[in-house]
């Protein structure tokens, strides 16, 4: 069995309660942290570990961290983004239903170590459930001793709270979920300034992702020496991975970084292979946003090797024949799906989540949901192919936040990977009414490279 | 253009008015305006749906304008700016859903219910609707319902069914 | 030593003040190195960033860092440093995504520019010009939405609106309690008051001058003539609630409106209130002070009186005699 970091308690019955979890070893990090470290002594730990956001970004935590800015006499805050909105994500729901102290837990520990006296958790509206369970979490925690005024006789006062959104894919982007705090709408704002200068009411703010805050609770237990040792080069520790689609056992697994995709698909100890007994056909490795890539060069990277479940892994190749690991959204499709409709749905996602402050995402992700609209329904033209690639790339790198490379990459990966689907479609309408376009060559094992 | 006109009397009762102080207790002085967003799932809570007036009523509250209240309101896609039915099914309709069977689902709803999406039944128990993915994609298809949000998982039509049927005998006893 | 800093903009070097951006470097420059600017205006904090027409690319970041920035950035909301140096129109990248931008920008637009009453000072129109190509490759139906009327003065057409949010941010600044704002989210965002209401504030009409298109429009000027017909003049009056520096646009001896004085990026020099803008159109409530002066690059300096030789109104378009040459050709064949 693999290393588990975040989940090795998970399935103890009652490990949700404090009772349960504190008995268990919870809490051991802020106390460890709160009497006999700095926070300076935190921030270097978390460096050494390695961390890498865990909301898709992937920036070393450790850093983000040490580029908060401490002016005299003013407040810091740490926000956790419980946003989750990302197709193909569920993990941080997954955590903070099951085991909530430890996000409580790592809560604690990072704000001590930035400095913060008042915390927020921001979550999804719609995860009100969770919203409820962390709510009882944190009171038990403050009943503990664990927040509130001089924290464990420190000195140190901590005030968290749960902030619940309102239904926006967008306030997952950090500064437009400092605007939704604010009771604004979520739109992102124009950077720089940066929020670890000026973020929640001005203030120097951090804004963390779930995963990323409980991953500080065994890298201070442990060390973060300990924590860098597992995991593969850069992509350190452990990674929380949302299996969903055409899987026989979809749901969430902590996996160490550096498994094979291969293994992570069709072990028994992960995924459990393809539903149905059907074959693979693609995958979108990292959430919704991250390319799409076909079986065969999900499983192999174009230099023959295997690919892995890390950072570095993924993205080998670039955009060209790579992916990325992104917040972790793995989604496999098996040989009945169709691409064409699922890029539409994409598109049709981002098209709906824009907030519509600038003119490229605003305007360009409605006109590829409607030409992808118009393929996947019998009416394209060969030439919306290249329309389409043309309107990605006007929007991508030009807009004010990611979404607008998030909403082009989807189209243009599914394009470039599966441009023969998509032709068919428009040769074969009627057909392609009727039936799906079927596995063809894309499972097909790759042409060896030509040694230079 | 958005016009609202429904009009509908709303005078919080003291009980909200408590838990609207709760909320806002939680930010420094002055910034109450991040209250916005969790009052606002308060009244709807309350009510059901957020009407105009009771808008105005929150802007009176947080001592903020009201345009700056319709602007969130109508910013995130939770909020009713008109009535639904008792019950919202909110049917997840992302890519990873849909990859097994979330548009059948809805289409089974649709036929079930009787009504076009966003629509209310006759009898004023139901609408759904689709939205963009619930983070429950190992759980799919999904459907919520709120004003408790509570999560449908692995959905069927026979589950749905089911749902459906409960939540009918359930409102016939209260 | 000063505490200017050096910034070069397609070659050519200017010292500016800490803190400026790199539009208003480039404005201090001047000429065509200076980036289109749809949504930003100097005079409305926080404003910018969100039409992207202005975007430039970085080639050095500064003396300090020179590497170049990956992406590229909204001038009218980037900061020079010393010794960064910017690429514009010397940049293929910045022209393409410039085009991408308008090309965007004009997908909705209604393109109804016959019968819109900003033709002839219209920024977008201007843009469309400079940067746009000949045709579009939206293939479906524009999102419209109904005219509205806020206030008795003013009418919002919002099929025409670019969402450039200056007339909001007009109205958080310039009055004291903002009526209108924008609702909904993404291509369905509009201006809007949510409930009908009359934008009734001495300094309301100021939307009409800050808006880029021809989305909030002068309901007492609405069809009464072309600009390009119209004479501007600046004039003052003794005014308790403004500076009562206008420009009167004037229609033989009939004032048919007045609005602030507009510099050549067509932004405001003074504010102005609505008594001035509205009430007073009779000459002899102001002293003249003389023809206003138009940049000879507008329409509406095409028959101005102050300009004593012609001027060429239509730039010579190689592409479009070459096309009318194949025209005529084609024409005499058959």
């Amino acid at each position: 069995m693999a290393r588990k970091l975040l989940f090795e308690n998970i399935n103890i019955p009652g490990i949700d309660t404090f009772e349960v979890y504190r008995k268990n070893g919870g809490y051991r990090a802020v106390e460890k942290a709160i009497k006999t470290m700095s926070s300076d002594d935190i921030v270097e730990e978390v460096k050494k570990s390695g961390l890498r956001g865990r909301g898709g970004a992937g920036f070393p935590t450790g850093m983000k961290w040490s580029f908060l800015a401490k002016p005299e006499g003013k407040a810091r805050y740490l926000v956790c983004n419980g946003d989750e909105s990302e197709p193909g994500t569920f993990k941080d729901r997954y955590l903070m239903t099951y085991i909530p102290h430890l996000l409580i837990e790592g809560m604690i520990v990072s704000s001590y170590a930035l400095g913060a006296n008042t915390s927020y958790i921001y979550l999804r509206g719609e995860m009100m459930p969770q919203i409820r369970i962390l709510e009882k979490a944190i009171a038990e925690a403050r009943n503990a001793g664990f927040l509130g005024k001089n924290i464990l006789g420190s000195g140190y006062d901590l005030e968290l709270y749960v902030q619940p959104g309102g239904g926006a894919y967008i306030c997952g982007e950090e500064t437009a979920l400092i605007e939704s705090l604010e009771g604004k709408r979520g739109n992102p704002r124009i950077k720089p300034p940066f929020p670890a200068i000026s973020g929640l009411y001005g203030c120097p703010t951090v804004v963390n992702n779930v995963e990323s805050i409980a991953a500080v609770v065994p890298i201070i237990n442990d060390g973060g020496d300990e924590y860098a040792k597992v995991g593969i080069g850069r992509s350190t520790g452990t990674k929380l991975i949302s299996a969903s689609g055409n899987l026989v056992k979809p749901g969430v697994y902590e996996i160490e970084l550096g498994l094979s995709v291969e293994d992570f698909i069709y072990s028994d100890e992960y995924c459990g292979g393809i539903a149905n007994g059907k074959k693979l056909k693609a995958v979108v490795p990292g959430g919704s946003s991250v390319p799409i890539l076909p079986a065969n060069l999900i499983l192999k990277t174009v230099n023959g090797e295997k690919r892995l479940m890390s950072y570095e892994s993924l993205s080998d190749g670039g955009f060209a024949t790579g992916s990325m690991l992104g917040s972790g959204g793995f989604i496999a499709f098996d040989e009945d799906q169709c691409i064409v409709r699922n890029t539409w749905n994409y598109s049709r996602f981002y098209h709906h989540e824009s907030c519509g402050q600038c003119s490229p995402c605003r305007e360009g992700t409605g006109w590829m949901e409607k030409v992808l609209h118009r393929l996947e329904y019998g009416h394209g033209k060969l030439s919306d192919l290249d329309l389409l690639v043309d309107v990605a790339k006007k929007i991508e790198g030009n807009t004010i936040c990611p979404l607008g490379d998030a909403a082009a990459w989807p189209v243009a990966s599914a394009i470039r990977h599966f441009r023969d689907e998509f032709e068919w479609h428009v040769t074969n309408p009627k057909e392609a009414m009727e039936r799906n376009y079927g596995l063809a060559k894309y499972a097909d094992p790759l042409p060896k490279l030509e040694e230079v | 253009m958005l016009s609202v006109t429904e009009t509908q009397f709303v005078e919080f009762s003291p009980a909200l008015i408590a838990k609207f102080d709760d909320v806002v207790s939680r930010y420094p002085i002055g910034k109450q305006k991040s209250a916005l967003l969790p009052i606002l799932h308060l009244v709807q809570a309350e009510y059901g749906w957020i009407s105009a007036p009771a808008m105005d009523k929150v802007a009176q509250y947080l001592e903020i304008l009201p345009i700056e209240v319709y602007e969130v309101t109508t910013f995130y896609t939770m909020y009713f700016t008109r009535p639904t039915g008792k019950f919202m099914l909110e049917v997840c309709r992302t890519g990873p859903c849909c990859l097994v069977g979330a548009e059948k689902i809805m289409k089974h709803i649709e036929n079930k219910l009787g009504v076009r999406e966003g629509e209310i039944t006759p009898d004023g128990l139901f609408s759904w609707r689709g939205v963009e993915c619930l983070a429950a994609c190992g759980m799919a298809p999904v459907l919520q319902i709120g004003p408790e949000y509570t999560f449908y998982e692995n959905l069927t039509e026979e589950s749905v069914d089911q749902l459906i049927e409960n939540l009918k005998s359930n409102s016939l006893q209260n | 030593m000063s505490d200017k800093v050096k910034v070069t903009i397609d070659g050519i070097t200017v010292e500016v003040e800490p803190g400026t951006s790199i539009l208003n470097a480039a404005r201090q420059i001047g000429g065509d190195i200076v980036p289109p600017a749809m949504c930003y205006y100097s005079k409305l904090e926080g404003s910018g960033g969100k039409c992207r027409t202005c975007l430039v690319k970085v080639s050095k970041g500064s003396e300090k860092d020179p590497r170049p920035m990956p992406k590229l950035l909204a001038s009218c909301r980037t900061t020079v440093m010393d010794g960064m140096e910017v690429q514009n129109i010397t940049s293929p990248e910045v022209l393409e995504a410039r085009k991408g931008v308008v090309e965007i920008l004009l997908i909705n637009h209604p393109l109804d520019c016959p019968v819109c009453d900003q033709a002839g000072e219209c920024h977008l129109q201007d843009l469309s010009y400079e940067h746009g190509v000949g045709k579009t490759r939206y293939e479906f139906e524009r999102r419209t939405f109904d005219k509205i009327d806020i206030g008795d003065k003013i009418q919002l057409h919002m099929t025409r609106c670019i969402l450039c949010y200056r007339c909001v941010y007009t109205a958080d600044q310039l009055t004291n309690k903002r009526e209108h704002g924008i609702l909904g989210r993404g291509d369905a965002s509009e201006i809007s008051t949510y409930i009908e209401k009359a934008i009734d504030n001495d300094f309301s009409g100021n939307v009409i001058d800050v808006c880029p298109v021809g989305a909030l429009t002068d309901k007492t000027f609405r069809f009464k003539n072309r600009v390009w017909f119209t004479k501007p003049v600046d004039a003052h009056r003794d005014c308790p609630t403004c500076s009562g520096k206008v420009t009167l646009w004037f229609k033989g001896e009939e004032v048919l409106r007045v609005t602030a004085r507009k510099d050549q990026y067509g932004e405001v020099e003074e504010f102005i209130c609505n008594t001035c803008r509205y009430d007073k159109k009779k000459t002899s409530d102001w002293v003249i002070e003389g023809p206003r002066h138009i940049s000879n690059k507008s329409v509406i300096s095409s028959n101005h009186y102050e300009t004593l030789k012609p001027l060429p109104v239509i730039k010579p378009n190689l592409a479009l005699q070459a096309a009318n040459k194949e025209e005529f050709e084609r024409a005499i064949k058959n």
